[in-house]
């Protein structure tokens, strides 16, 4: 039995009609068209699948569709520019952030929220939110590099 | 990795919870946080037939300090909890940053791990070591259940298949008292392989005047260590008395060996967090007037 639901993804409204069942990841993935948000594990453990919440890192794959009406979803695609990439997205490529790019949806969405609260943070605490997504290419030490960069820029720049 | 079908309602109340488990009693699981049960549906370790999701029970999205305790409602976050936590009560704020990570815990509510019950698990340990109890709804009302008449073995607990806990309650340690938390685990935000938490505070002459120590990871459920509890009341403090006595609380303790920690590193951890948690809760501990 499928139900309604009304989903808010990247500011765009959007009405599907769901198994409950279906995961919030799968639900982005195949009957938005979003496959930016990347699932991996499929049980919480990897990170890939992480979306924000009301701007809150969550895993996309232990919310069902059915639970994400009346809340405002962002994925990979919602925090890059129509043009080009953030300065985030940036700060990866520049850093070599990434090798084969399968957790960096996920890594941007966490570090996105992280560094809005934590916009000085020491290598420590970018260690520990990174423990949180599992990266099995880079050894993380670029991924922290990159980190670490994004926030200097975002000190160097103040808000618009 | 998807989850067998299942039926879906969602409860905007506790009222309408409990009647949805009185409907489909065993078939029926509660979903809250969703950070524990959704693995077990993907994994379709669990089949229920029916899901209740009690997210839209806003009535439930409550912390209240009450009497000398702190009641958190069953929607309670754990992200949200750790931030009151912070400075009302820094044993439970560094529990929680080992509960999972930040997106784990933005989701993840403290009923919902304490009413889970894995026994590696931090929050069923700290519900002991804080003297807390939940508060169950059924069809006939309500109860309170200790910590300790709680957990019976792993994910199990007293609990009936028609009871919905809408609030954990746990006790706040005396303004003397100090505290002390460690666990070993593979990886940050890994399930432990052994963990423990203590609270100790001392009478004016610098004798124990009350002491809790609480492990987990070395059992089916979460475990009081009585034995180290009993040897350090009402005594002085030595380095030698800490260790004989966190010695004798893992001693007694029957932790399992599996693939990650054989049961004698189980037990020899034990002990060294035992007294390591004993000790960090006499350093912070301050003196009675």
């Amino acid at each position: 039995m499928t139900r309604t639901v009304r989903l808010t993804v990247n500011g765009r409204e959007h009405t599907v009609q769901v198994e409950p069942r279906l995961s919030l990841a799968d639900c982005l993935r195949e009957v938005l068209d979003l496959t930016g948000t990347h699932v991996g594990c499929e049980h919480g453990v990897c990170g890939a699948c992480t979306v924000l919440l009301d701007g809150e890192p969550v895993r996309s794959c232990l919310m069902l569709a059915v639970q994400a009406g009346g809340h405002a979803i962002t994925t990979v695609e919602g925090i890059t520019p129509d043009e080009g990439l953030a300065p985030l997205q940036q700060a990866f490529q520049d850093k070599h952030g990434l090798q084969c790019g399968y957790c960096t949806p996920g890594i941007l969405l966490t570090t996105h929220a992280f560094l809005e609260e934590h916009p000085d943070p020491t290598r420590e605490e970018i260690r520990e939110m990174l423990a949180g997504n599992l990266c099995r290419c880079t050894g993380y030490h670029f991924i922290v590099e990159a980190v670490a960069a994004a926030a200097r820029a975002a000190a160097r720049t103040p808000p618009a | 990795m998807k989850p067998a079908p299942f039926d879906y309602t969602p409860a905007a109340s506790a009222a309408e919870a409990v009647t949805a488990l009185a409907q489909h009693g065993d078939d029926a699981k509660i979903l809250a946080g969703g950070q524990s049960l959704v693995p077990m549906l993907n994994l379709r370790l669990a089949r229920p037939a029916m899901l209740v999701d009690i997210n839209g029970a806003a009535e439930l999205d409550y912390l209240r300090e009450r009497e000398g305790r702190v009641h958190v409602g069953a929607l309670r976050r754990q992200a949200a909890v750790a931030r009151w936590a912070a400075t009302r009560l820094p044993l439970m704020a560094e529990a929680l940053r080992h509960v999972g990570h930040t997106a784990i815990r933005n989701r993840g509510t403290v009923v919902g791990s304490v009413a889970h019950a894995d026994p590696a698990s931090e929050l069923p340990a700290l519900l002991l070591c804080l003297d807390g109890e939940v508060v169950a709804r059924g069809p006939q009302g309500e109860r309170a259940i200790a910590a300790g008449a709680l957990y019976r073995a792993p994910l199990t607990t007293s609990l009936r298949a028609d009871e919905l806990v809408t609030e954990a309650r746990f006790t706040l340690p005396r303004p003397e008292a100090g505290w002390g938390f460690a666990e070993v685990a593979r990886r940050h935000g890994d399930f432990a392989l052994v963990g423990a938490a203590a609270l100790l505070w001392q009478d004016g002459g610098g004798s124990v005047a009350g002491v809790r120590l609480a492990f987990f990871g070395v059992g089916g459920t979460p475990q009081r260590g009585a034995a180290a509890e009993a040897a350090l009341m009402g005594r002085p403090i030595t380095g030698e008395g800490i260790r004989t006595a966190a010695r004798a609380a893992a001693a007694a303790l029957r932790p399992e060996g599996d693939l990650h920690a054989s049961a004698r590193y189980r037990s020899e951890v034990a002990a060294v967090l035992a007294e390591r948690v004993l000790t960090d809760a006499i350093g912070r501990c301050r003196r009675a007037a």
